[in-house]
């Protein structure tokens, strides 16, 4: 079967199932009794298994196989949860991981069999086989309960058969069928999960049943089951002349069929059930009383027995399971044809407007024409957000793997620590928050790595000695704001400083007039990145030059501060929008460019008169700050205009405290850009962040204020 | 305005039919020489238009142009082939080309003259050792009605070191 086509989906899912069982082993791991977790993890391996099987990759089914058996016994409670197999089982998720990636990149899961891994596994179990040495014997005696008894422990409710509730006449058939030597059986009957028809499934099983038995009863009620309205299983009494074995093998026979469990029905425990149920549930069932009636006799009761079971059958789901997003998948391309169109849109209103300043001459028609402007200004204004708005996903799914790598880090290293996180459900752009994931790692590496101290000084310190980690994610205005902390040791900016020295990255007197925070700075320089040195001594530098070209290369800013003892807050702020941005346009000689907004400070007309020389270079004194002076016809290699005027146009702006003076020749005004990219042919201009196209067609390119300064 | 080849539609039928015997190429000139392009390659060609330039960029890129709303580079092949400057005239033309994985280029011309279909046995591969210097950007040469025109490699005449 070609399953290609499946690929991108299955991919997706298993991305999403390994999620889980990470966040749900890390879960067990603080908590190895809890039921939930345990059946959310096998539920979780369980597809794993099935997917990876449909898609063909073996070694992957294999791997999830063995995992799913250990599940299964710590289910059951043959075997405890011991940090051991938690060790295991992550590392089974690291190879499950690689198999992903591998079949990501060549749609071939590799060659690797991770023998040992499976292995562990089997010990993991066999270890247990000892152990549940009096287990065991009972077990293969009792072969035909023992599907019901496993039925029991997973859902830790007698037999479902059991508590069907039965009307007299129903009684009276199954009471006459018993005399008459036949067998009552209940069967509970499991679809798979994948399974896509389940009532067609359901059906088939009816059928399967019926060749071989007469069905008494069905929960829930056969229009139920035929209408889908079960979760995934459904219990059914079944009058047969044969043995149990000949009425399971029947059901399992229907394809897709997970699991059949079967057991002869006692009318006595029958009774004793029914009754139970009856009575808690009776105020419910009388509410819920579904409106579809069956052609069985056994209509009204089973549809009450089935409004009855769901409750109890549906609470837990409900609990336990975790809240899912209900997303839709969109392909990128389509979104990115929807923003050309948005696109499109934005420069049909840009040419309305220079039409407009245009005709400004007739007077006549012109009111109505700005109210069209207007009105079209503010649909692509609306159109806008709301396709900006598909684009945005939760960092959660970037930030949800850090918990575990925390943990790992934390055995690693030797060290306790504890990572908190708070708004994971803060929206990011699409290809932000792809791309953001390596950047916080790095950061948070960093902090557990470097900046929380070892035990014994945290106790010297008088700290607690489980470190803290904090990730916090907010929006503040038009940007998305991520803090990584710590409470740790901080920076040592005299270690950094002599380092610097050391390297020659400066001069001890450059060195002395540096201020802390220039000196902290140093770190993002490349030459610090790489030197593992340096960590011993001022315990930071891998790679946070990484760190800020990634970020910057999202149009982002990274910040840190720090306090000697005290620990460091590393401060990622990213815009919340790539796409379009408020931009100012100038002329520089005869060429039109963008300066985006976000960096402008103020603009300023300064007379010839005031611009100072230090060390060659034009400055002014704006209010009391030197800012230096650049000259973008210089820079842009644009033929400088003939009449030098008396005074210059000047746009201000800034880079976190750095600031400089953008001359430019003549302002056009502010206007909302779409940013388009300038392509791979033209990438090495690097204060040229893209192009924009004006309301004439025509090209003006995106100024990067930052790479200028 | 625009001349659209429409290259997805017919060609490929014919071109899966007869590829081994013929290959169609657009015949283009640069001062006096005339050089052919594989029609397949080519998405449109659209008339001069105006070009903005891009700085620290080589001679050769003279900047970009919008098609159709997308930002497309549009290289002077006669630059790119150590001509003299161009000189935009009334039958200058950008050739927009379609690359296997990039994006689209513009190849600025001095004029598109015809649609050549060529046989294979007309074309004098080039050898790839004798590659060297703006040779390379060619990798074959075919005879039409006793005419050269030399082949353009678009591979090579786009990537750039």
């Amino acid at each position: 079967m070609d399953v290609s086509q499946y690929l991108e989906i299955f991919l997706d899912e298993t991305k999403e199932h390994l999620q889980n069982l990470n966040t749900r082993i890390l879960e067990l791991e603080s908590d190895p009794e809890n039921a939930d977790t345990i059946n959310e993890i096998f539920r979780a391996a369980h597809s794993l298994k099935g997917m990876a099987g449909t898609m063909g990759y073996k070694r992957m089914q294999s791997l999830t196989h063995n995992m799913e058996n250990v599940f299964s016994e710590v289910r059951n409670g043959t075997i405890k949860v011991l940090p051991d197999m938690i060790d295991v089982l992550f590392q089974c998720l690291d190879a499950l991981e690689e198999y992903t990636n591998n079949i990501q990149s060549s749609a071939d899961e590799g060659t690797n069999d991770n023998e040992p891994l499976i292995k562990r596994l089997t010990d993991i179990l066999n270890g247990t086989g000892t152990d549940a040495g009096q287990a065991q014997p009972e077990k293969s005696e009792k072969k035909e309960e023992a599907p019901a008894k496993e039925e029991q422990q997973t859902s830790s409710e007698p037999n479902k058969w059991d508590a069907i509730k039965l009307d007299s006449s129903q009684r009276v058939v199954i009471q006459e069928a018993a005399n008459q030597g036949k067998n009552v059986y209940g069967i509970n009957v499991l679809v798979h999960e994948s399974c896509i028809l389940k009532a067609a499934r359901a059906f088939l099983v009816f059928k399967a049943v019926e060749e071989v038995g007469e069905i008494i009863v069905s929960d829930p009620s056969a229009q139920d089951v035929e209408d889908e309205k079960f979760d995934r299983d459904f219990t059914l009494i079944v009058i047969a002349d044969g043995p149990l074995e000949k009425v399971i093998k029947a059901a399992e026979n229907v394809s897709e069929i997970e699991k059949v469990t079967g057991a002869p029905l006692k009318l006595d425990a029958q009774e004793g059930g029914s009754d139970e149920g009856a009575e808690s549930k009776k105020p419910v069932s009388g509410a819920e009383r579904t409106p579809s009636q069956t052609a069985a006799p056994a209509a009204a009761s089973a549809a009450k027995t089935a409004a009855a079971a769901k409750p109890a059958e549906n609470r837990k789901p409900a609990a336990n399971k975790p809240v899912v997003n209900r997303t839709v998948r969109v392909d990128i391309e389509k979104l990115d044809a929807l923003m050309n169109l948005v696109s499109e849109l934005i420069i049909a209103k840009n040419s309305l407007v220079s039409a407009s300043s245009q005709g400004q001459g007739n007077t006549a028609d012109n009111s109505s024409f700005n109210e069209h402007i207007e009105y079209l200004a503010s649909v692509t204004t609306n159109l806008h957000e709301s396709v900006m708005k598909v684009r945005m996903v939760p960092i959660e799914s970037v930030v949800n793997k850090f918990p575990r790598m925390i943990r790992d880090l934390s055995k690693k290293l030797n060290k306790k620590m504890e990572l908190y996180m708070t708004g994971e459900e803060t929206e990011l752009d699409r290809t932000v928050v792809d791309e953001i994931g390596d950047p916080l790692m790095h950061l948070l590496r960093n902090s557990a790595d470097h900046g929380l101290e070892s035990a014994e000084v945290r106790a010297q310190r008088g700290k607690p000695e489980v470190g803290s980690i904090f990730l916090d994610a907010y929006q503040d205005g038009n940007n998305v704001v991520i803090e990584v902390r710590d409470d740790g040791n901080g920076i040592d900016v005299e270690a950094v400083r002599n380092k610097a020295i050391e390297r020659g990255t400066v001069t001890p007197e450059q060195a002395a007039n540096l201020s802390d925070k220039e000196v902290i700075d140093l770190l993002f320089l490349p030459s610090f990145s790489t030197a593992k040195e340096v960590t011993d001594v001022s315990g930071r530098g891998v790679g946070l030059d990484v760190v800020k070209s990634k970020i910057e290369s999202l149009s982002g800013e990274v910040e840190v501060k720090s306090k000697l003892g005290e620990g460091s807050v590393w401060t990622i702020r990213l815009p919340l929008t790539l796409a379009i941005i408020q931009a100012l346009m100038v002329v520089v000689g005869d060429e039109k460019y963008a300066i985006s907004l976000g960096s402008i400070q103020t603009l300023e007309d300064i007379p010839l008169s005031e611009i100072k020389l230090v060390q060659n270079k034009e400055v002014i004194n704006l209010r009391g700050t030197v800012i230096p002076l650049i000259r973008l016809n210089e820079v842009l290699d644009v033929p400088p205009r003939e009449t030098e005027n008396e005074s210059l146009i000047v746009v201000i702006v800034k880079k976190g405290d750095k600031m400089a003076g953008l001359v430019i020749d003549e302002l056009i005004g502010q206007q909302e850009i779409v940013i388009k990219s300038l392509g791979r042919y033209i990438k090495r201009c690097k204060f040229i962040s893209g192009a924009t196209i004006l309301g004439d067609g025509e090209i003006a390119l995106i100024l990067d204020a930052n790479a200028l300064i | 305005m625009e001349l659209s080849l429409n290259t997805a539609g017919n060609l490929p039928e014919e071109g899966v039919k007869r590829s081994s015997e013929t290959i169609q190429y657009i015949v283009i000139r640069l001062g006096q020489e005339q050089y052919g392009i594989d029609i397949r390659n080519i998405d449109t060609i659209i008339r001069m238009q105006h070009i903005t330039r891009v700085p620290k960029m080589p001679a050769y890129l003279k900047g970009v142009i919008n098609l159709r709303g997308v930002v497309i580079p549009v290289m002077s092949m006669r630059l790119r082939m150590d001509l003299a400057e161009d000189e935009v005239t009334k039958s200058t033309r950008i050739i927009v080309v379609k690359l296997d994985q990039d994006d689209n280029v513009g190849f600025l011309v001095d004029e598109v003259k015809e649609v050549v279909t060529l046989n294979v046995d007309d074309i004098e591969k080039i050898p790839d050792g004798s590659k060297d210097g703006k040779a390379s950007l060619i990798n074959g040469v075919g005879k039409h009605n006793g005419e050269l025109i030399s082949l353009f490699d678009l591979n090579a005449v786009s990537l750039d070191d």
